[in-house]
C-alpha cells in the first residue's frame, strides 16, 4: 500500500477510489502476470520438487507435460508426500489436477474474485488450448495494479503540463518565446531589499534553471537591486528577461546618474551614504562583483537622466531553460 | 560540520534549524555583505555581526545554507520569520567573532584561503 500512497501524494490531487475499481475491472490478466513460469514435468519425483522449492523459494510449480497444464505441486503437496513416505515418487501421484485456472484475456477483477473464493495462493494462466501461458498472485495483482497507476498518473501530468503555468510555454506558438518578469524598487527601502532577487532566483529554479547559474544571476541583481535602493533618487525597476538560450536583467533609474562610470566600476570605489554602509553595503564591489558573476555587463548613465545597468547570462546549451 | 556540531564548539544555540540536514565544509566571518556576496561559496557557514534582513537575504542568494551570529546578538522574530520561509538555518554564538571564527577554526572548519590582492580606490 505504501507504493499506492507515494503515487497519491505525488499526484497532489484527490484519486478517487472509483478510479482503481475501473482499473481492475478493465486490466486483463495478461498485463500483470508473471509470464515466465518456472514448470516440471509430471515424471519429477517428490524430493527433486522438495530441493527446488527451497532453492528456488516458491511455494507452487504448475507440472507441463507436452506444453499442456497438467496438475500443480504446491506445499501441501509435499507435506502429504511426507507423511505418506513418498519422496520417491513422481510428482504426478501428489499434484494436485482438479485446478483452478484462469485466462490471460480476462478482466484481473474475476482472476481475483476467483483467487478469493477458492482460497489458493495462485492461479496458472492458460490460454485457449491450455497451454501454460503465466502464473497469477495476488502479489502480482499488486505490483500490476501500481503499473498502471503510475501510468494513469503520467497521463495525467502530460494532460496537467498543458494547464501548468510552469509547461505554460510549450502551448505557445512563436519564433522566440521569453519569459519577462517586472519589480519596482523603491529608494532607501532596505526592508524589501532582496525581494525582487530572490524571486528572479526562485522562478530560475522553479523552470529547471541549473542552481549554479541561478547563484550567479540571484547575486548580480541582488547588487543592482541594492543600488537602486542605496543610490538613486526614486528607485527604479529590474526587469529579467529568461529566454531559453540566456537571462537578461536590466536595473534601471531615473536618476541621479554616474557622473564617472570608469570609475564608479573600480572596487573599492563607492559614494554609498552611511546608511548603506550601517546595512553592510557600500565597500564598492557592487558593480565589479556584477562583472564577475555576468558573462556580459553594460552600463549607459547620465547625470540627471539615469541609469541602465544591463546583465546578460548564458545558458549553456546541455542546460537550457526548461522555455522552449 | 553540522549545525549541532557548531553551536556545541561555540557554546551557542540553534534558533531556525536548516530546511535540510547541513554538513558545511567551510566557513567564511564577515560583517560586510558585499565581501559575501564576493567571496563566498556556496554551501559554507556565514560567520557575521550583521543583523538584519540583507543578511538573510545576501545567504538566500548566495546558497548559504547557515548564519552564525556573534556576540550573543540574537536576531528579531521578523528576520528569524523570513529565514524560516526561505529555509536558512540561524544559530547565535555568545563570543565575539574573532573567537568564534577561532574557535571553529580551531575544531576543524577552515577558512576559504588566500584571497587575490585587489588594488582598492
Amino acid at each position: 500500500m505504501s507504493q499506492q500512497f507515494s503515487i497519491f501524494s505525488r499526484m497532489g490531487m484527490d484519486f478517487p477510489l472509483s478510479i482503481i475499481h475501473e482499473l481492475i475491472r478493465e486490466l486483463r490478466v495478461s498485463r500483470v502476470m508473471t509470464s515466465e513460469v518456472f514448470t516440471l514435468p509430471s515424471t519429477t519425483l517428490m524430493h527433486e520438487v522438495k530441493e527446488l522449492m527451497r532453492a528456488q523459494r516458491i511455494s507452487g510449480i504448475p507440472i507441463v507435460d507436452d506444453g499442456k497444464l497438467v496438475g500443480i505441486v504446491s506445499v501441501s503437496s509435499l507435506i502429504c508426500a511426507l507423511e505418506g513416505q513418498g519422496l520417491d515418487d513422481p510428482v504426478s501421484q501428489f499434484m494436485a489436477v482438479d485446478l483452478v485456472v484462469c485466462h490471460a484475456e480476462e478482466p484481473v477483477f474475476e482472476a481475483l474474485k476467483r483467487l478469493d473464493e477458492t482460497g489458493v495462493g495462485r492461479l496458472p494462466v492458460v490460454d485457449d488450448e491450455r497451454r501454460l501461458v503465466g502464473i497469477l498472485t495476488k502479489g502480482d495483482v499488486m505490483v500490476g495494479l501500481v503499473h498502471a497507476l503510475e501510468q494513469l498518473y503520467e497521463e495525467a501530468e502530460r494532460l496537467e503540463r498543458r494547464r501548468q503555468p510552469r509547461y505554460f510555454f510549450e502551448a505557445l506558438e512563436s519564433d522566440e518565446t521569453s519569459l519577462v518578469l517586472r519589480y519596482r524598487v523603491r529608494a532607501n527601502d532596505f526592508k524589501n531589499g532582496g525581494k525582487a532577487s530572490a524571486r528572479i532566483k526562485q522562478a530560475l529554479l522553479q523552470i529547471g534553471a541549473p542552481p549554479r547559474l541561478s547563484r550567479r544571476v540571484a547575486i548580480a541583481t541582488y547588487e543592482a537591486e541594492i543600488n537602486l535602493i542605496i543610490h538613486t533618487d526614486e528607485g527604479g525597476h529590474i526587469v529579467a528577461e529568461i529566454c531559453p538560450d540566456k537571462i537578461t536583467v536590466v536595473a534601471h533609474d531615473a536618476g541621479p546618474g554616474i557622473p564617472n562610470i570608469e570609475l564608479a566600476r573600480q572596487p573599492g570605489y563607492s559614494t554609498a551614504s552611511d546608511l548603506a554602509r550601517e546595512m553592510g553595503f557600500g565597500a564598492g564591489m557592487g558593480l565589479s562583483n556584477i562583472e564577475r558573476c555576468a558573462d556580459k555587463m553594460n552600463i549607459w548613465s547620465a547625470v540627471n537622466v539615469g541609469t541602465r545597468v544591463e546583465m546578460v547570462f548564458a545558458v549553456p546549451p546541455e542546460e537550457s531553460v526548461a522555455i522552449s | 560540520m553540522k549545525v549541532a556540531e557548531i553551536v556545541e564548539v561555540v557554546d551557542g544555540e540553534i534558533l531556525i534549524p536548516p530546511a535540510r540536514d547541513v554538513d558545511v565544509l567551510q566557513a567564511f566571518a564577515a560583517d560586510l555583505m558585499s565581501d559575501v556576496l564576493v567571496l563566498a561559496e556556496p554551501q559554507i557557514l556565514m560567520i557575521t555581526g550583521m543583523v538584519n534582513a540583507q543578511t538573510i537575504r545576501t545567504a538566500e542568494m548566495a546558497d548559504i545554507p547557515v548564519i552564525l551570529f556573534v556576540r550573543g546578538k540574537r536576531p528579531p522574530d521578523d528576520m528569524l520569520v523570513l529565514a524560516r520561509e526561505i529555509g536558512i538555518g540561524i544559530a547565535f554564538s555568545p563570543y565575539t567573532m574573532y573567537e568564534t571564527s577561532g574557535l571553529l577554526y580551531a575544531a576543524g572548519l577552515p577558512g576559504l584561503g588566500k584571497m587575490p590582492v585587489v588594488q582598492q580606490r
